[in-house]
């Protein structure tokens, strides 16, 4: 489990597409807000949460598709399947290795996104709080929609649609916790409920991936 | 660690393609598997490896005793051949790939990245991953693609030793290997046709 972690890692970093990618994606998504929208400050730091959690999204969709395309082509996915290892761990495994290479690098680079849109003072320890705690969803459920679509040709773009509204429940909680941490309000409920989802998909996700993933084997 | 395959019927895309195999494999034997082109080799291969269910019939071979190897080799082109190597030795739990790099001559090669690997190089060390899985029962396809006549020599020491060691082989191939192994044609298993799903439509999404 370690080795494929390890793998999985060295190959995000040598292969290119890992760290860097989806974070200079999320910095050209903050910087275009302020073109789209007007510079008004004000304006800025109202929207700031959401904007960034939206960015941060669409960047670790970028990467979802590499996460088993390109084990199943070269065949390895045969070749775990029929290791010691099970594929539940793998698809595990996989997910982590995922948000290690994207989700991680979004939460540390955050806070200089949020001073790009002005965001409010005591917003940083909230953004930063929410997206740690939401990111790891969306490389788990993004891990599901890769299962799913595993086996086709391009198969990139239905990926994005399979995924992206099953992240709705963490876009809502997150983005909310982000803003209510932003303009100062109770923060417990949609903290609470993000954290709710995020450990829910961490538990039940890797059994439904691994399932998908050996009726696409056949 | 004898593999029994009794009344085997094997699918691709839901139509039955061979039905009624059936072989015993016992340990040290290697049994070579021929026919032609379509006939579903690979897919009898995949079915018992586990990586799709059979039709009909049993696959009888103690738990975990499979290594498994395909038309392709599952090398990561960015990792060298020691990373590769060492990569599978660790997913099934062994930490020697001396022995591998030995038998397959790849000593030269070990600090050289995957990606850069001629077709018959890759191969070598696709097949160089059999030995560090240290399991007993080999299952190959078409192994010997893209490989020299003197690789094939090689390849053919190795299942040797593998089979001297209480291994088995079950590989299925169009060239003459000399090892002394059965040969099993399965040109008269053709499925004639008349199999319909016995659980039906739905259990491809069960």
């Amino acid at each position: 489990m370690i080795a494929l972690l390890t793998r999985d890692l060295k190959l995000a970093v040598r292969a290119g597409g890992g760290f860097g990618l989806g974070l200079a994606f999320f910095l050209i998504v903050v910087i275009l807000v302020p073109f789209s929208v007007g510079p008004e400050s004000v304006l800025l730091s109202r929207i700031a949460p959401g904007i960034l959690w939206l960015g941060a999204l669409l960047a670790c969709l970028l990467s979802l598709d590499r996460i088993l395309a390109l084990d199943w082509e070269d065949g390895t996915l045969d070749l775990v399947a029929t290791s010691p290892l099970p594929l539940e761990g793998v698809v595990a495994v996989k997910s982590l290795a995922h948000w290690i290479t994207t989700g991680l690098p979004l939460v540390i680079a955050a806070p200089v996104f949020g001073l790009l849109l002005n965001l409010p003072a005591p917003g940083y320890v909230w953004l930063i709080l929410s997206l740690a705690v939401g990111t790891p969803a969306l490389s788990v459920v993004g891990t599901f929609g890769a299962a799913l679509t595993v086996g086709l040709k391009r198969g990139g773009l239905l990926l994005s649609l399979l995924v992206l509204p099953l992240y709705v429940p963490t876009l809502i909680f997150g983005a909310e916790l982000a803003r209510r941490g932003a303009e100062g309000q109770a923060t417990t409920t949609p903290l609470l409920m993000l954290a709710g989802i995020t450990f829910g998909a961490i538990a039940l996700l890797p059994f439904a991936s691994a399932l998908v993933l050996r009726i696409n084997l056949r | 660690m004898t593999l029994t395959v009794s009344d085997l019927i094997v699918a691709r895309g839901g139509i039955a393609v061979l039905e009624g195999v059936s072989f015993t494999l016992k340990s040290g034997r290697a049994l070579v598997i021929r026919g032609p082109n379509g006939i579903g080799k690979t897919t009898m291969l995949r079915t018992i490896a586990g990586l799709q269910p059979p039709m009909a019939g049993k696959v009888d071979a103690p738990e975990e005793s499979f290594a498994y190897a395909a038309h392709s080799d599952g090398l990561k082109s960015m990792l060298s051949v020691e990373e590769n190597l060492r990569f599978w030795a660790s997913v099934f739990g062994q930490s020697d790939i001396d022995g591998a790099v030995q038998a397959f001559d790849l000593e030269d090669l070990l600090p050289r990245l995957a990606g850069a690997l001629s077709a018959g190089q890759k191969r070598r060390l696709g097949l160089a991953r059999l030995l560090v899985t240290g399991r007993s029962i080999w299952i190959l396809d078409e192994p010997t693609v893209s490989l020299d006549t003197q690789s094939v020599a090689r390849f053919a020491d190795a299942v040797r030793a593998h089979l001297a060691a209480g291994g088995s082989a079950l590989i299925a191939t169009h060239i003459d290997l000399g090892l002394e192994g059965d040969v099993l044609d399965v040109g008269p298993f053709k499925a004639t046709g008349h199999h319909a799903d016995p659980a039906g439509f739905d259990e491809s999404f069960l």
